[in-house]
């Protein structure tokens, strides 16, 4: 129970996240309106991705300086969830976008930047499936993940601030920058965005312990 | 150690005519086909349709060009260089020769498009700035990752896999910037993407530098 205090936390501030966003008030923007809700629930997808990728990409740094089966499981299932929570802040993105600027796909920088995003983990994940070695495996896919994060980093923080975008937030449109980001939003967004997080973790935890355990499952196989 | 590597590289190539001569014709080949499909109506080529084109062709020559680099090499040479070179000049005289490589097939590419498709380029100057910064980007990018699909199986469908999604900003930049030299903009107008540009390079050449160390040791 000491142990499992931020996965009480993570449920409390998700529960307080669903109630608050819902029937709080919202400041009324032009174009947006209610639709601003989508604040706490798709931008910090975005936040849990990079956080799992990161936390990925750490793990990928330390398999190769220490190569451990666990490293690389703890790598994997980061990259994993990760991926995850691209895909559900690409679909809210989309759901959001239907409502707003008239279609699901807009052709948005940021839109493409995500979308080649989760093709660079959809890509490390067939290399993982192509290598029969399990020690080149982790080897190879360390590499990539590090190699692959590297090259997201452009992608994702530099190019949509050059190009001009309709995404809440930059070009000039209202959204998430410290002058429009009402302080009643913030009351919401900022523990919506850590118990996010702390789902995320929680959701890569509970993966590492059903790989471990499967792992065990098959050596008593063996023995047997 | 990166010289003597290099003058490897470039000894091989040259004894195996059969490999660059390749390449160019693929580069030919669809250079033609393009003016094929293209020359069935008149003045369909407008400049960002050239532009496509022509990166299009110029990624796959690339990716196939310098996938080569160590999916061709064979098993017992590997052991051989390992024993005698580090893997730090490995990697740098193979990222120079590729560089060089496709710098060459970019030029060709860009001869190729003026014979056939007609040259929309208003700054030639710029234009070339930027192909030598793409070939840097694809030389740096694509060496690493050449060297991972190597060792993986169907090695080749793995390698497109693997570098598209990361030689896609690279090639944003380039597009951007060749559309600017259509438009005859100028330095001003482009100097922010190239240096993006160089940024990537030198981000994307640090880190093959560092990781590759780890792939060779396998």
């Amino acid at each position: 129970m000491v142990k499992n205090w931020w996965k009480i936390v993570s449920i409390l501030l998700l529960v307080y996240t669903l109630i608050a966003g819902f029937l709080m008030s919202v400041p009324r923007l032009n174009i947006i309106n209610e639709s601003i809700r989508a604040l706490y629930f798709h931008v910090p997808m975005w936040f849990g991705m990079i956080v799992m990728f990161s936390v990925s990409t750490i793990y990928a740094i330390k398999y190769l300086r220490n190569p451990t089966t666990k490293n690389d499981v703890l790598s994997v299932e980061f990259a994993n969830t990760g991926l995850f929570f691209g895909l559900l802040g690409i679909t809210t993105g989309m759901i959001w976008a239907n409502y707003t600027w008239g279609s699901p796909w807009h052709g948005d920088p940021k839109q493409n930047g995500a979308a080649i995003a989760l093709l660079v983990y959809l890509a490390y994940f067939v290399l993982r499936g192509s290598v029969e070695n399990q020690e080149q495996r982790s080897r190879l896919s360390a590499v990539y993940n590090i190699f692959a994060f590297a090259a997201m980093i452009p992608l994702i923080f530099i190019i949509p601030r050059m190009t001009s975008s309709m995404h809440p937030g930059s070009g000039g449109n209202p959204g998430f920058n410290m002058y429009d980001l009402d302080s009643r939003m913030r009351m919401v967004f900022y523990p919506a965005v850590i118990g996010w997080i702390l789902l995320g973790v929680w959701i890569a935890t509970l993966r590492i312990r059903i790989r471990k355990a499967e792992e065990q499952i098959l050596e008593l196989e063996d023995y047997a | 150690m990166i010289a003597t590597l290099f003058k490897k590289e470039f000894t091989l190539e040259l004894r195996r005519k059969s490999v660059v001569s390749g390449l160019v014709l693929y580069l030919f080949s669809t250079a033609f086909i393009c003016y094929l499909t293209f020359n069935l109506r008149q003045n369909l080529v407008t400049p960002l349709v050239w532009s496509a084109l022509f990166w299009i062709t110029i990624l796959f020559t690339a990716v196939n060009s310098v996938a080569k680099s160590f999916i061709g090499e064979k098993k017992g040479r590997d052991i051989y260089y390992y024993s005698i070179a580090n893997p730090a000049s490995i990697i740098l005289s193979k990222i120079l020769y590729n560089f060089l490589l496709c710098t060459l097939l970019s030029a060709s590419g860009y001869l190729l498009f003026f014979l056939f498709l007609g040259d929309p380029i208003y700054d030639k100057l710029v234009f070339a700035v930027l192909i030598l910064l793409t070939s840097m980007g694809f030389a740096t990018s694509l060496t690493l990752l050449s060297s991972i699909a190597a060792k993986a199986n169907n090695s080749n469908i793995l390698m497109a896999v693997l570098s598209f999604p990361i030689v896609i900003s690279i090639l944003l930049m380039a597009i951007k910037v060749t559309k600017n030299c259509i438009d005859g903009l100028g330095w001003d107008a482009s100097w922010d993407e190239m240096l993006t540009l160089l940024s990537i390079n030198c981000l994307v050449a640090a880190v093959s530098y560092l990781l590759f160390p780890y792939i060779w040791r396998s």
